[in-house]
């Protein structure tokens, strides 16, 4: 590929994106959604900048006592834990394992998928059956208890959580791209691109790809908003890694402490942060399905 | 022609509301069409052809709003008769159409004989054996076996749901029957076979036939009298003979002269460049002064008036004084691909 | 030597039946031939039509020279050489010489790629020319095609009309300078008014940059026109094969008489036969051996279904048809009366 090209390519990428980005930008709950993203993922970069305290600090109130369940207040926003730690550093600190966790098994896990779903589609025939039969293989299988026996085996560490993820969450996305590609494949510019003596990897990548492409970024904000709700469900069952502060690491932890009753600042704030950065995502994949799906756009 | 009209029509408009703006998609189109004659209207692809016959017969879309000062049927005027007695005096009965995806209009889920069974029994008191051997009559007059009845659609090919369609638009014998592109996307003898149809059933039953199709060769060969759209208004109207001798539209120059006919090998053809206009917004001169080769400085701030050149001929463009000039370069490429 | 030849060339489709016909009811798999035992030449700088009713092979024909699909039996021979016995080399080779034209403007064009990365595709996917080359060679096709590349080479097909979508294809195609080009009906989907445009600049572009041309269509009006020989086919079958004026204006075989004299002439004052054929095209499943216009023709008589046909020349010219009873055929000539 000459560099005209690639930068050719990388211009109409560019282009696209912010086609999406006004589409997204269009329906009131994407732009809400697509900001708050925005505004997480700035602390996310931010935040060993961003936290007042160190996480895992014992903190002291202003009288010099050991500053242990204190409700949230102006010197601790999100109160403190059993052990005198500030919530508030933890939350920001969290915010960037979540972030690193959602992004790169959602990524990792479309561009599974994707590939997954192109090849087969594509292909069809026998490649196509062997890839079915194991993604159907998958799908029989139970989703948490699989991510749990993943790290019982491989131990708490953050890539092992990312692979179980990962391993898990990318069949959606290669059935749909799968069933996508066999509609592309069928249209007439794909035969004439073959007849114009493109090979099979060209047609894959450079004619059918950014054909799915929408559908491409729906599953991925799709996946990165799967990955956060996996990755909290499994610390709060204690398969997280144990040496970084998740939100769902936050919720094990309250758990341990066996403070659940009395530290309800404890809980609300980590799973608050759960919740508006997953239903951000989905909005952003909603206001998405428009483009994704054609019947659904205005003309 | 000395007859009184069976269908008149004066400055019918249509516009539809769109997202974008108002689409006049027909404007201010006036035609007759006599008893037992076959009125051909020609043009192409979202000229207005489908829209004209749509607001005919009451059958707009909810975004479309159609005025005329007169739609006289037979000296009963049909602009002013309510939803409900057009619907059961005149549709069908008077008025019949066979829609442009006729080859699509029928039920997949039951038999074509019940289907124009139904539709007769529908509008009248006949009994099922009545209206069964009235179907057998149908079915033969344009050429389908009367076993064909009981088949249902998806065991007829395109050609003969299409006669099929005929058929049915026939069963009330009404004054006029509307065909939207009937042969449209079918093969030649097809086509013909349906042609031929048409030409019998014109002779055998006194109804008169407006014929809608972008296929000069079809219009010709079937039409007493031809409309030639663009934009959506009538451009050229004239009995066809002197619409193919002594055409004097610039745009029926282009037509005509775009034509290969398959009669005359090797002759020069003739593109019009650019391609249809929009119909986006109010029109404020000639429609077809973007691509016309004749225009003048008038074609673009004016709209053409409809000038009578006697012998129901009539032509929308300002040069019609000027016709035989423009028929003499219209033959020519150049004329047509120089800058004007 | 001529350019292509196909030897014998045939295609089948097999039908599905379901399993339940085929196991309960005793239903075999059924075939549909779709072209049987074709045979034809295109020499250089020729351009031949090919015409008949849907379904009768055309496109079949089309894909199977361009060699998009796999004949069932037969050769095809470009420039003498085997085209489904090339090498990955050889194939690169004939991908560039052949150009196909399909018949949907709205469908040839990937609508995420924009003007000139559509007419690039080509040269670029088999590396042709250094990139800078490729930029001219697309620009100036745009050019020749009527495309203002400045104007033009940025927009999406979506922002094009059906005509300049058509002339973009065409542009594709030529860009690759092939000496081959199959044109699959490519007027069909466009306005009246500009099909002449399309057809004049096909035509104008075939004699400048010297490629053959393989025109297929069921307008005969238009064939006539752009045509040097004439290809008449029926049922996946070759009926008659001449000079375009020979076929058009002295028809041998019962099947061409009839399609004729079935197209409409832009002329209110001419005044054209009735074709004598009777019932509809089917589909070629399990056809019988024979002629397969039998159950249409006037003058089939037995000999007609059981002996299998081949082409044959008219008087020793270059005109073929493939009739039992040519002589008898010819004889009333009188075929279509007058309406
Ligand atoms: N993939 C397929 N499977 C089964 N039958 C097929 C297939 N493709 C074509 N056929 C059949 O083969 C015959 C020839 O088809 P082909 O597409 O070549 O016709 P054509 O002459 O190009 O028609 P048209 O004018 O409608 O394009 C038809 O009967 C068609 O139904
Ligand atoms: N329901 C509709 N809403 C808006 N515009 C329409 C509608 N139907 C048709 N049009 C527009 O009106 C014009 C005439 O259309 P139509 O009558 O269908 O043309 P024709 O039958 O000659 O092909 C076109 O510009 C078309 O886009
Ligand atoms: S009015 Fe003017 S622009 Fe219109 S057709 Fe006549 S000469 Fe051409
Ligand atoms: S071989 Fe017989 S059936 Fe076939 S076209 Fe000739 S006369 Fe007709
Ligand atoms: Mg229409
Ligand atoms: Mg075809």
């Amino acid at each position: 590929m000459s560099l005209a090209e690639k930068s050719s390519g990388f211009r109409s990428f560019l282009r696209t994106l912010r086609e999406h980005y006004r589409i997204v930008h269009s329906n009131p709950l994407g732009r809400i959604g697509f900001w708050i993203v925005i505004f997480f993922l700035v602390i996310a970069i931010l935040a060993p900048w961003l936290a007042p305290h160190d996480p895992w600090e014992m903190q002291y109130d202003k009288d010099g006592n050991f500053a242990s369940l204190q409700p949230p207040s102006w010197k601790f926003p999100a109160g403190t834990t059993h052990l005198g730690y500030d919530l508030f550093s933890q939350l920001i600190l969290a915010t960037r394992t979540t972030f690193i966790i959602g992004a790169v098994s959602g990524i990792i896990s479309i561009l599974i998928g994707a590939n997954i779903g192109l090849f087969a589609g594509f292909y069809g025939g026998k490649l196509d059956e062997i890839l079915m039969r194991f993604t159907d293989i998958l799908y029989g299988m139970p989703f948490l208890p699989f991510v749990i026996v993943l790290i019982a085996l491989f131990g708490r560490k953050l890539e092992f959580v990312i692979l179980a993820i990962v391993l898990i969450i990318w069949r959606t996305s290669a059935r749909v791209i799968r069933a996508q590609t066999i509609a592309i494949k069928q249209r007439q510019f794909i035969t004439a691109a073959r007849a114009r003596g493109c090979s099979n990897l060209r047609i894959i990548y450079r004619h059918i790809l950014p054909n799915v492409l929408p559908l491409l970024l729906l599953y991925a904000s799709f996946n990165i908003a799967w990955s956060i709700i996996t990755e909290a469900s499994a610390s709060f069952l204690g398969f997280g890694d144990g040496n970084t502060i998740s939100w769902g690491g936050m919720l094990y932890e309250l758990w341990l402490s066996g403070k659940t009753r009395v530290a309800w600042w404890w809980f609300a704030s980590p799973s608050l942060c759960i919740i508006l950065l997953v239903t951000s995502l989905v909005f952003v994949s909603r206001a998405y399905e428009e483009v994704a799906n054609p019947r659904l756009r205005k003309r | 022609m000395s007859q009184s009209p069976r269908l008149e029509v004066r400055n019918l408009s249509v516009r539809y509301q769109t997202r974008g703006g108002e689409v006049h998609a027909v404007n201010q189109v006036s035609f007759d069409v006599f008893p037992n004659e076959v009125f051909g209207i020609a043009g192409e692809s979202g000229c207005g052809k489908s829209t004209l016959i749509r607001a005919l017969m009451r059958l707009l879309p909810e975004n479309g709003v159609s005025d005329a000062d007169l739609i006289q049927y037979e000296g009963q005027s049909l602009d002013r008769m309510s939803e409900k007695k057009f619907r059961e005096q005149v549709l069908w009965s008077k008025i019949a159409l066979v829609p442009q995806s006729a080859m699509n209009s029928l039920n997949p889920v039951y038999r074509v004989g019940d289907q124009i069974i139904e539709a007769i029994r529908n509008h009248t008191s006949q009994e099922k054996h009545e209206a069964r051997s009235r179907v057998e009559e149908l079915f033969d007059v344009v050429g389908l076996e009367s076993d064909l009845m009981d088949s249902y659609p998806h065991e007829f090919s395109g050609g003969m749901r299409q006669r099929a369609m005929i058929a049915m638009s026939l069963a009330l014998d009404p004054g006029l029957i509307i065909m939207d592109e009937p042969t449209t996307g079918l093969d030649v003898l097809v086509q013909e076979r349906i042609l031929r149809r048409i030409r019998e059933i014109r002779s055998h039953i006194a109804s008169s036939i407006i014929l809608i199709t972008h296929d000069i060769a079809v219009i010709a060969e079937m039409s007493d009298r031809i409309a030639v759209m663009y934009g959506g208004r009538i451009m050229e109207q004239a009995q066809s003979e002197d619409l193919f001798d002594t055409p004097c539209h610039p745009y029926t120059l282009g037509l005509k002269n775009a034509f290969p006919s398959i009669q005359k090998l090797g002759q020069e053809l003739v593109s019009i460049p650019g391609s249809p206009p929009s119909l986006l917004g109010k029109q404020t001169g000639c429609p077809f002064e973007a691509r016309c080769p004749f225009s003048i400085d008038q074609c673009v701030t004016e709209i053409p008036k409809i000038e009578s050149l006697g012998k129901n001929h009539e032509v929308f463009c300002f040069r019609n004084t000027d016709a035989p000039q423009m028929r003499e370069q219209a033959t020519s490429m150049s004329t047509w691909h120089s800058s004007n | 030597m001529a350019l292509l030849e196909l030897k014998d060339v045939t295609r089948h489709y097999e039908v599905k039946t379901g399993l339940i016909d085929r196991v309960f009811r005793g239903k075999p798999i059924r075939k549909i031939k779709a072209v049987e035992s074709l045979n034809m030449v295109l020499n250089e700088n020729e351009v031949v039509g090919i015409a008949g009713e849907s379904g009768c092979g055309k496109s079949t024909t089309c894909m199977i020279i361009a060699g998009l699909l796999q004949p069932s039996s037969g050769e095809v021979l470009y420039q003498g050489k085997r085209v489904d016995q090339f090498n990955t080399q050889d194939q690169r080779w004939y991908r560039h010489q052949v150009q196909m034209i399909f018949q949907d403007p709205y469908e040839s064009l990937n609508p995420r790629f924009r003007i000139f990365d559509t007419v690039a595709e080509g040269p670029r996917a088999l590396r042709l020319w250094p990139e800078s080359e490729i930029a001219s060679k697309v620009e100036s096709m745009l050019g020749s095609v009527g495309l203002e590349p400045g104007k033009y080479g940025d927009r999406y097909p979506h922002e094009l009309s059906g005509g300049e979508r058509q002339r973009v294809v065409i542009a594709s195609a030529l860009v690759m300078e092939p000496r081959m080009v199959i044109a699959d009906e490519p007027l069909s989907m466009l306005d009246v008014s500009i099909r002449a445009g399309i057809l004049e600049l096909l035509k104008d572009l075939a004699k400048k940059r010297h490629f053959s041309c393989l025109y297929v269509s069921h307008d005969l009006s238009i064939l006539g026109h752009i045509a040097d020989r004439l290809m008449i086919m029926y049922l996946g079958q070759a009926v008659e094969i001449g000079p375009t004026t020979e076929v058009i204006q002295k028809p041998q075989h019962p099947y061409t008489k009839a399609l004729i004299s079935a197209v409409p002439v832009p002329d209110p004052r001419i005044k054209r036969g009735i074709p004598k054929i009777s019932g509809d095209i089917t589909r070629p499943i399990d056809p019988p051996p024979g002629c397969r216009f039998t159950p249409r023709c006037p003058y089939a008589n037995h000999t007609c279904s059981e002996n299998f046909l081949k082409l044959d020349s008219v008087q020793k010219t270059n005109h073929l048809a493939a009739c039992h009873r040519l002589d008898v055929v010819s004889h009333e000539s009188e075929m279509t009366s007058m309406v």
